[in-house]
């Protein structure tokens, strides 16, 4: 067995520029498969991290019905809001503790005579931190209190919608009214998130002069099950809003839930690109078929030579499945340093934005390992026809062959 | 003296479009143990069908080849290739060497399909190495000998197996005369060693290295 493996290996640094066209074909498939694997993976990683953060108590009300299944994924596109009613029958159901709304508008902020327009995030401050305590985390300057009246804090971002440097003590001017910058956030891990202006709640119900909530954060009570008090609540909304039930204008979540629905969305995302990156995998098996065939031909009466000293076709036929075999396995290699290259490229193109150490590029041992068996298979597997046609030639008809 | 290989009423047609050829017709043939034999014939006369047959690389139409005392005509091929490895060597006008393996890795070339470990082999292709005057060369690969060289190393491969036969198809017929007539002294040595010899050649000189000429013609036996 060993022999043959030599003998192959032989072959393949015998036409080198053949054997690299031919590896460079399954090393584009596997690199492509590796980097998507590593970083869907990688991403799943930091959305279970994130969703840890979070706590498995809490629960999330938006607007907007549930659409085929996955809750709250449409609210965004609805121009359906919740308001203080809503929150007061929140607060009615059963195993609830803490109802926190929130208030996101995009608005215009004027900072030093520039005008750019933002999101505006308005969370009461004493809900917020009982129910997160490390939700916000500052990089300067101090956290909101209660009682500020015309102070705001800023994302880590900030800086990209104005000229003149945001720094604490700064004065924004929203809706022509001016508040101080009084800290700024460490990079949170979203975009929108790092970019958004962090406000009071009841100071942004005066200044929006608005009782609509994009989202209602709900904590339960200790020994209740997240589940149930959704049901809780879903039912009193119902009823207070006298809707059907399956017709509800509200969808709620608990953090498994989305969780569970990040993961559809995630997986559905990864089944795409993957099937995608095979098709090119594919090709390279056939790029890898059409050598070996090329090389049956080409040593057709180096294949009777062999059979004439002795060889079994059985032989013949495990030399050439090692030779493409090979040419999956080096493919496979070069291909995962090279997947895995680019989805680390990925991780440091990504966390300017999300923030260092967040999103985390996947490098299983089971993702190298899996990568290598699978080149060498489909190696093997383009090598099987070819493989049997060199095994099958007649010595004496090989032997004639010029 | 004893046979080694016998052939008996053997026919072999090729069938070409809607013609046959009859490559060789009623062919009755004895070799004996230690025999230097030389089989000669204009070209189409049905040699090369004669060499392949007699070295199981090819099956008969019709009749029984017996190769120390095995009936090849009713073999399977895997147990036919491993009757070639053994009991027969190879010599070919082309030298066939393998070009991506040295002059040693050559010669232990048929050892690797009887299943010798990897020392034995080398050790025994380093002995055909001395035996052939070629362990200069041992590493060297096929494009960088000569056609002397290269025919000395395949007839050491032929004597890989240690066969008790030796077939060589027109040996010097791509050397010129001097390193012909060397590759034929080995053969000859050979022979006296006692190795049964089987020589395919059109060229009469050559042919008084042998103890017996057979003359085919059209597939038959002329003399």
């Amino acid at each position: 067995m060993k022999d043959y493996f030599f003998l192959a290996l032989k072959n393949i640094k015998r036409r080198k520029l053949r054997s690299w066209l031919t590896i460079i074909g399954i090393l584009i498939g596997i690199a492509a498969i590796v980097a998507l694997i590593s970083i869907s993976q990688g991403m799943e990683d930091t959305i279970n991290e994130q969703f840890e953060k979070m706590g498995t108590n809490k629960i999330i009300i938006m607007p907007g019905g549930e659409i085929e299944g996955i809750p709250g994924m449409m609210s965004g596109m609805m121009a359906e809001y919740l308001t203080e009613d809503d929150v007061e029958t929140i607060e009615k159901a059963k195993g609830v503790e803490i109802v926190s709304p929130i208030i996101a508008k995009v608005s215009k902020v004027e900072y030093s005579k520039e005008k750019a327009y933002t999101f505006i995030y308005a969370w009461s401050m004493d809900k917020r931190k009982e129910i997160w305590e490390d939700m916000m985390e500052i990089a300067q300057g101090r956290d909101l209190e209660e009682k500020d009246k015309h102070c705001v804090v800023v994302g880590d971002d900030i800086n990209d919608l104005f000229d003149k440097e945001v720094k604490i003590g700064s004065k924004l001017e929203i809706e022509n009214e001016s508040f101080r910058v009084v800290g700024i956030l460490k990079p949170t891990g979203g975009r929108d998130n790092d970019l958004a202006v962090y406000m009071e709640l009841k100071i942004a119900q005066e200044l929006f002069d608005t009782n609509e909530f994009m989202t209602i954060y709900v904590q339960i009570k200790d020994g209740f099950e997240p589940t149930q008090v959704g049901e809780n609540i879903k039912k009193e909304l119902r009823k207070a809003k006298d809707e059907k039930e399956g017709e509800e204008s509200f969808s709620i979540q608990t953090s498994e839930q989305m969780l569970e629905a990040f993961g559809i969305v995630l997986n559905v995302i990864r089944v795409v690109l993957i099937g995608i990156a095979s098709i090119s995998l594919f090709v390279g098996g056939v790029g890898t078929m059409n050598t070996m065939y090329t090389s049956v031909l080409e040593r057709t009466k180096e294949i009777g030579t062999m059979k004439a000293v002795g060889a079994k076709n059985s032989d013949i036929l495990l030399i050439f499945l090692f030779e493409s075999g090979l040419y999956g396995l080096i493919g496979g290699a070069v291909g995962i340093v090279l997947g895995l290259g680019i989805s680390k490229g990925a991780e440091l193109l990504a966390s300017p934005y999300l923030g260092a150490g967040i999103f985390k590029v996947s490098m299983a041992w089971w993702l190298i390992l899996g990568a290598l068996l699978f080149s060498f298979v489909v190696g093997t597997i383009s090598g099987v026809l070819p493989a049997m046609q060199a095994a099958r030639l007649k010595p004496a008809e090989a032997l004639r062959h010029e | 003296m004893e046979l080694i290989i016998q052939l008996k009423d053997v026919y072999k047609d090729y069938v070409m479009g809607n013609s046959v050829v009859k490559a060789v017709c009623n062919v009755n043939l004895d070799i004996r143990k230690g025999d230097f034999i030389a089989i000669i014939g204009p070209s189409g006369s049905g040699k090369s069908t004669m060499m392949n047959l007699v070295g199981a690389l090819d099956i008969a139409t019709r009749g029984d080849i017996f190769l120390d005392n095995i009936n090849i005509e009713h073999v399977q091929e895997s147990e036919l290739a491993q009757i070639r490895g053994e009991k027969i060597g190879f010599v070919f006008q082309t030298f066939n060497l393998i070009p991506t393996l040295t002059a040693i890795e050559n010669i232990a070339l048929p050892m690797i399909f009887q299943g010798i470990s990897k020392e034995e082999r080398m050790k025994k292709a380093e002995e055909i190495l001395e035996q052939v005057k070629l362990m200069h060369r041992r590493n060297h690969f096929p494009n960088e000998l000569s056609g002397g060289e290269r025919q000395r190393v395949a007839i050491g491969r032929a004597l890989a197996n240690n066969p008790e036969v030796i077939l060589a198809d027109e040996p010097t017929g791509n050397l010129d005369t001097k390193t012909g007539k060397t590759a034929l002294e080995i053969l000859k040595k050979l022979n006296k060693q006692g190795k049964t010899i089987i020589m395919v050649t059109h060229n009469l000189e050559m042919a008084k290295y042998a103890n017996k000429v057979i003359k085919l013609k059209d597939g038959k036996i002329v003399k």
